[in-house]
């Protein structure tokens, strides 16, 4: 068993970086991850890392364009604003097929908007974000632990599939405390040829040229046809999601990353009332478990749809459910954590709106 | 490690002049007169002559040296408008061994890119900085650039630049090398034999610098657009002369001591 530690989000995902054989950090401070910065400026460079303060979340999105073309294991991080800086640079990373890790502890917003915790990114995250056909692998985790393992989730999947990953976390899951236990991981088992980076051209080989730029419409199409069949095999093959007391539910809760844990709780809280209730926390929101969704849907009399936002992936979950049982959404936003047991009321309505019609029809 | 350039072709008579190994046999897309294909042609003589094609990385910008990479026999990175220095600084860092260089124009240098720039230099990044400023963006049409004359008229700027409407130009290589970070600065031309010889030996130096991890090597490149200017070549080059060079004047900036 690996030693347990306890540490805040922010600083298991920056110690995880270290040990996933990350070689280049560059990232701009934001609250509330600038946690992430601090500790690579000094556990990162002492273990060999460089690690760059760079002038602007747009330069620092370049710098990980760059030393991702020349075939490093790199990374940045920033919070929601910071975000939205890097999404040019996200889509010409997207385009050039460069493997990253892009760190989003989601703040609230819009605007400058508050330092506190927030799922209001998730259209940009999960749609696209910048311009352009593409899309980011989102791993959403909703523990310290999780902020750790899926670290090294992230950057095996970039290198598998020469394609950013953006974890998508919230300033909760950054700033607080838990136990952290790290994975054994050995970089160099995970090292993946890429024979595509600009280390320099030999005799031997054609140069490599990194770039986004076809002006031809036709080799356009057919860059953008790659990048659709990667996506597609991604969600074929990476599509991950958590059940919890889903077997026998008649009312489904959907929710991710801190949402599903306070969810988690009212889900708990309602079997105790004896509702059967179960959770589907979507683990990977691009690609989203649809099919798994879909599969509940057959089987409940209503999904509650739970995220600190307007309602983002409740437009997901509604193309996956098809109309097949009525969706319901609740949300809280602006930085405000909803406690279990509104989202407990929120259910307890879906269940006697659910008897009301029940009624009715009979 | 230097080549012979000059060699016997197949008539039997003796080649004095020839493209570079590490410049491709492909055409340039540059208008007629334009200086890129010169600075692209004696940026690769450098890097033949030092057998650094393996060593060697660039960074080409957005504008009309958007396709350098089809030219420079080199692996190259393509950035995003502005943030070719950035990209060149994160390849020196996971590269330190390598040669990095960024190609840029003056509005992806001094415009959009100009927070990178500077950061790039006061970090004392060691690349080299290869700056072509023909005051004017080319690629998109003959708008104005940060480092358009006043009085100069383009398509953006129809009666001619005003300080009132747009400020003055910007004389981006005067405040950079006022940077400690910035080891080498020298302002060229390619409109003359002697000016190129002068371009050469900037960049020969530079890569010296380089290799040395002196800091940030920045070299302008004061440049024509005979097509934005609405000119032919040899007009283009004259008011270069006339207009450019008392701004913009020719020489070396920033020597090491």
């Amino acid at each position: 068993m690996s030693d347990l530690r306890l540490m805040k989000g922010n600083e298991a995902l920056a110690e995880a970086a270290i040990r996933a054989g990350c070689k280049g950090y560059f990232g701009y401070p934001i609250t509330p991850q600038s946690e992430i910065l601090e500790y690579l400026a000094l556990e990162g460079r002492s273990r060999g890392m460089v690690v760059l303060q760079a002038e602007s979340e747009v330069a620092a999105i370049n710098m990980v364009y760059g030393g991702s073309g020349a075939g490093a294991r790199v990374m940045t991080s920033s919070s929601s604003p910071g975000i939205s800086l890097m999404q040019e640079g996200l889509s010409y990373i997207a385009c050039a097929e460069l493997p990253c890790l892009v760190v989003n502890v989601n703040r609230g917003g819009p605007g400058l908007g508050t330092i506190q915790p927030s799922q209001g990114d998730y259209f940009q995250s999960v749609k696209g974000g910048g311009h352009g056909d593409y899309r980011l692998l989102v791993l959403a985790p909703s523990s310290v632990q999780e902020m750790a393992d899926f670290v090294f989730d992230a950057f095996d999947l970039a290198d598998k599939y020469r394609t950013p990953v953006l974890m998508l976390a919230d300033g909760a899951l950054g700033q607080m405390m838990e136990k952290v236990a790290f994975r054994e991981y050995n970089p160099a088992d995970h090292v993946v040829a890429k024979p595509w980076a600009t280390t320099g051209k030999p005799g031997t080989r054609e140069r490599n040229i990194i770039t986004s730029l076809h002006i031809e419409p036709e080799k356009m199409e057919q860059i953008n046809l790659h990048l659709q069949e990667k996506y597609r095999l991604i969600a074929e093959n990476e599509t991950r999601c958590e059940h919890f007391h889903t077997e026998d539910a008649e009312y489904l809760i959907v929710a991710y990353g801190l949402a599903a844990r306070i969810a988690k709780g009212a889900v708990e809280m309602a079997r105790a009332a004896g509702i059967k209730a179960g959770l589907l926390r979507p683990v990977t929101l691009f690609p989203y478990p649809t099919a798994a969704i879909r599969r509940l849907a057959d089987m409940v009399r209503g999904v509650l749809v739970v995220e600190m936002n307007a309602g983002q992936m409740v437009e997901d979950v509604r193309l996956a459910v098809e109309g097949r049982v009525q969706v319901r959404f609740y949300g809280r936003m602006g930085g405000v954590i909803p406690a279990p047991d509104e989202v407990l009321g929120a259910l307890e309505e879906m269940v006697k709106e659910h008897a009301a019609q029940h009624e009715e029809v009979y | 490690m230097e080549r012979q350039m000059v060699r016997p072709d197949p008539s039997g008579l003796p080649s004095v002049y020839e493209r570079p190994g590490t410049l491709t046999d492909t055409p340039f897309h540059y208008c007629p007169g334009c200086g890129h294909g010169v600075v692209h042609r004696v940026l690769m003589e450098v890097v033949d002559e030092l057998g650094i094609q393996e060593e060697t990385v660039g960074v080409a910008p957005v504008g009309c040296s958007v396709f350098a990479y089809n030219y420079l026999d080199i692996d190259m990175q393509e950035a995003a408008h502005g943030r070719a220095s950035a990209v060149a600084t994160a390849v020196k860092r996971m590269l330190p061994g390598k040669y990095v260089f960024s190609y840029q124009g003056d509005g992806d240098l001094a415009a959009i890119g100009t927070a990178e720039t500077i950061h790039t230099a006061n970090r004392g990044e060691n690349i080299l900085v290869l700056f072509i400023n023909n005051a004017i963006y080319g690629m998109t049409g003959g708008q104005m650039a940060p480092t358009t004359l006043l009085g100069m008229k383009t398509t953006t700027s129809p009666a001619g630049r005003t300080v009132e409407t747009a400020g003055f130009p910007l004389k981006i290589t005067e405040m950079l090398a006022m940077l400690p970070g910035v080891y080498y600065v020298s302002r060229n031309s390619v409109h003359t034999p002697g000016a190129v010889r002068h371009l050469k030996k900037a960049i020969l130096k530079s890569f010296q610098y380089q290799k040395e991890n002196r800091g940030t090597c920045f070299i302008e490149v004061v440049s024509n657009c005979p097509s934005g200017w609405k000119m032919t070549p040899l007009e283009a080059n004259k008011w270069m002369e006339e207009h450019m060079f008392p701004l913009y004047p020719p020489g070396e900036i920033k020597v090491p001591k």
